[in-house]
């Protein structure tokens, strides 16, 4: 298996997500897959990592790995402390559920829902009430700029107020853990920005973490830490001011 | 969980529809013709159920429901009667005969002699005359609906009134119903309407005609045996059952209360006939109908939603609750399917009622249907639930 060194992190706040040696693979055989090849990584506390590095180099699996959405072959790893391999499927749902919020590329916002109803489901998922979760849900949307959108249709929304509603979602139940996936992918480059600026803002906290799979270059100067991978293993972390300076020739 | 899961059912209206009308045109189908097979059948022993206050039918042996009687010697009414426990026996008579009209028209009747004493067997229901009329001089008593279409006078004729020698009247020509004091033929006898009584509709579906036994057996083509049953009332403190075993060892007849008369009928027409599986296969076509529409829209429904089941899946809800959601649409949309058809085949039924259509809805019927629906509904969501225990949380990552 082709390892790469552990990457220090020197990260002033401590390390919410450690990965030694993590491996998978799919498929059996002549048609297997190796998308994670031992893949080393500290990801701090109080900060937004981004992961970059080209398509299929595995940076989608690994954020299935550490969201607990995928389980690893091989290797060790730690979110906050805990081993999720150790996890039976239940319990390992209801961590996601607790622990983690996720903003997808797609949005997933279910059109027959409004859009409250949509931000709120993490918050029902935990047993709260329908009417106590939209509330909360339309407290939050008005916080980001969507008052009064509530009750709306999420399909009636431009596709910026669709990202900010699926942001609403992630954010609602104030997980330890945001995992976005090309958050900006959809969105102009002021409004990715601003969306950005927001994601971070929330990981600034001791007991947080965001991590963010992007290939939007111009959101790379908010990130504390960017992690390259390539083929399946992380081959270089840059921190600070860094992680705006690609590397000459890569392709993030 | 579950209350988004009725909005996301109700929210993709042309998929709902396409459920709902699927469940509705099965469980319409499977109570619509169950229960116009139940009409139908029932129609076999109707007669049956018309004559009251008797406790044993008593037949030939060899006969196999009531409209196709083996005809009884005169002797056997005696020997009935000389059975111990036997309150009060009477004869019977029932036969298809045909009834000539003033203009020529011909249509085959059935005809009821009842006793012409007691008049036991008489309808359950007049609607003109009385029943002692029947004592009159070629007095008959006709069955209002069916007569009304298939006994028709000519319009010109007044009620009562004899057609003048050589009259002649178009056969195409304005038609009035048939009433009281009018004349007919049965077998070239004369017979005068006396009476008009309502009865419940036979399988055969010929005006029922009701005279004395005396003057049935009269009309009736001449014969050694003409009497069809004989009707028995047990005496005050005697078991029916035992009775029926007495008079089949003292006189070699069958003896039957009226249900198992009833049962014995329907038996021959659900053994003898294709009616039971032309309708078991028009029902079978409901079911199988509703699975594939319903199933298959179902299906396409939980395929459509399959990217946010994954999303909350992705978000922490258990495989359970989502197993749920789908199990709970599933219900949702075949509690309304099934209220759509019952309610349709419920607006049939009132509509039917008193019409030619035979149409009997049990109480039994809705539970099949429901039955029906059921596992229909069960069918389609298993796929589904499949589709939804095997989703992979982390395929919400992957794109479009």
């Amino acid at each position: 298996m082709q390892t790469a060194a552990p990457i220090p992190t020197a990260s002033p706040a401590g390390t919410a997500i450690r990965l030694r040696a993590v491996a998978k693979t799919f498929g059996k055989g002549e048609y297997a897959v190796r998308a994670l090849r031992g893949v080393d990584l500290d990801i701090p506390s109080g900060e937004l990592t981004m992961l970059v590095g080209p398509s299929g180099c595995g940076k989608t699996t690994l954020i299935s790995i550490l969201a607990g959405l995928l389980s690893r072959d091989a290797g060790e790893m730690t979110v906050f402390g805990q081993d999720l391999g150790t996890l039976r499927r239940d319990r390992l749902a209801a961590w996601r559920r607790d622990a983690v919020g996720f903003i997808f590329q797609q949005f997933n916002l279910v059109p027959q829902l409004s859009v409250a109803e949509n931000v709120s489901v993490p918050l029902v998922l935990k047993g709260e009430s329908v009417g106590a979760a939209v509330r909360q849900a339309n407290e939050l949307l008005a916080t980001l700029g969507l008052e009064g959108r509530g009750r709306s249709a999420p399909l009636k929304l431009s596709g910026g107020q669709q990202q900010r509603v699926a942001i609403a979602r992630a954010l609602i139940h104030d997980p330890r853990l945001l995992v976005c996936d090309e958050p900006t992918s959809a969105l102009d480059a002021e409004l990715g920005r601003r969306v950005m600026t927001l994601i971070r803002d929330r990981s600034r906290r001791p007991d947080r973490a965001v991590v963010v799979v992007t290939h939007d270059d111009r959101i790379f100067h908010l990130a504390d830490s960017i992690a390259h991978m390539n083929d399946g293993i992380v081959d270089r972390v840059a921190r600070g001011r860094q992680a705006d300076q690609p590397e000459s020739g890569e392709k993030p | 969980m579950f209350r988004y899961a009725i909005k996301m059912l109700f929210g993709d209206s042309a998929k709902f529809y396409g459920i709902l009308l699927g469940l509705g045109f099965a469980s319409l189908l499977i109570a619509q013709q169950s229960s116009i097979f139940v009409g139908l059948m029932s129609r076999t022993f109707a007669f049956i159920g018309e004559v009251g206050h008797v406790d044993l039918w008593v037949f030939d042996p060899t006969q196999s429901y009531v409209d196709e009687p083996k005809p009884l010697r005169a002797t056997a009414l005696e020997r009935v009667r000389g059975v111990t426990g036997v309150a009060w026996a009477a004869p019977l008579y029932k036969g298809l005969l045909v009834a000539t009209l003033p203009d020529g028209s011909r249509r085959v009747c059935d005809v009821v002699g009842i006793d012409d004493d007691t008049l036991a067997g008489g309808p359950a229901e007049i609607v003109a005359g009385s029943l002692a009329d029947l004592r009159l001089p070629d007095a008959v008593m006709v069955e209002v609906e069916s007569s009304q279409q298939q006994l028709r006078f000519p319009a010109e004729l007044a009620p009562g009134a004899v057609p003048a020698p050589g009259q002649v009247f178009d056969p195409n020509g304005p038609k009035r119903s048939v009433e009281v004091g009018d004349i007919i033929e049965l077998n070239e006898r004369r017979a005068r309407v006396v009476g008009l009584v309502k009865c419940a509709e036979t399988f055969v579906a010929a005006p029922t005609i009701y005279t004395t036994y005396s003057r049935a057996i009269t009309y009736a083509p001449p014969s050694r045996r003409v009497m069809s049953s004989v009707l028995v009332s047990a005496a005050p403190g005697t078991d029916p059952a035992e009775l029926a075993a007495r008079i089949t060892a003292e006189t070699g007849l069958e003896a039957l209360p009226p249900h198992d008369y009833a049962m014995r009928t329907l038996g021959y027409w659900m053994r003898e006939t294709g009616i039971p599986i032309n309708f078991g296969i028009a029902i079978a076509l409901g079911f199988f109908v509703g699975v594939a529409i319903a199933g298959q829209m179902f299906y396409n429904f939980t395929l459509d939603n399959l990217r946010y089941f994954g999303a909350f899946k992705a978000m922490g809800a258990s495989t359970w609750t989502l197993l749920g959601m789908v199990a709970l649409q599933a219900l949702v949309a075949g509690v309304l399917g099934l209220g759509l058809g019952l309610g349709a085949v419920s607006a049939f039924g009132l509509n039917a009622a008193g019409g030619k259509l035979a149409f009997k809805m049990l109480w039994q019927i809705p539970l099949i249907a429901a039955g029906a629906v059921l596992v229909i509904c069960v069918l389609a969501s298993v796929i589904s639930m499949w589709k939804v225990v095997r989703l992979d949380p982390a395929d919400v990552f992957k794109g479009p």
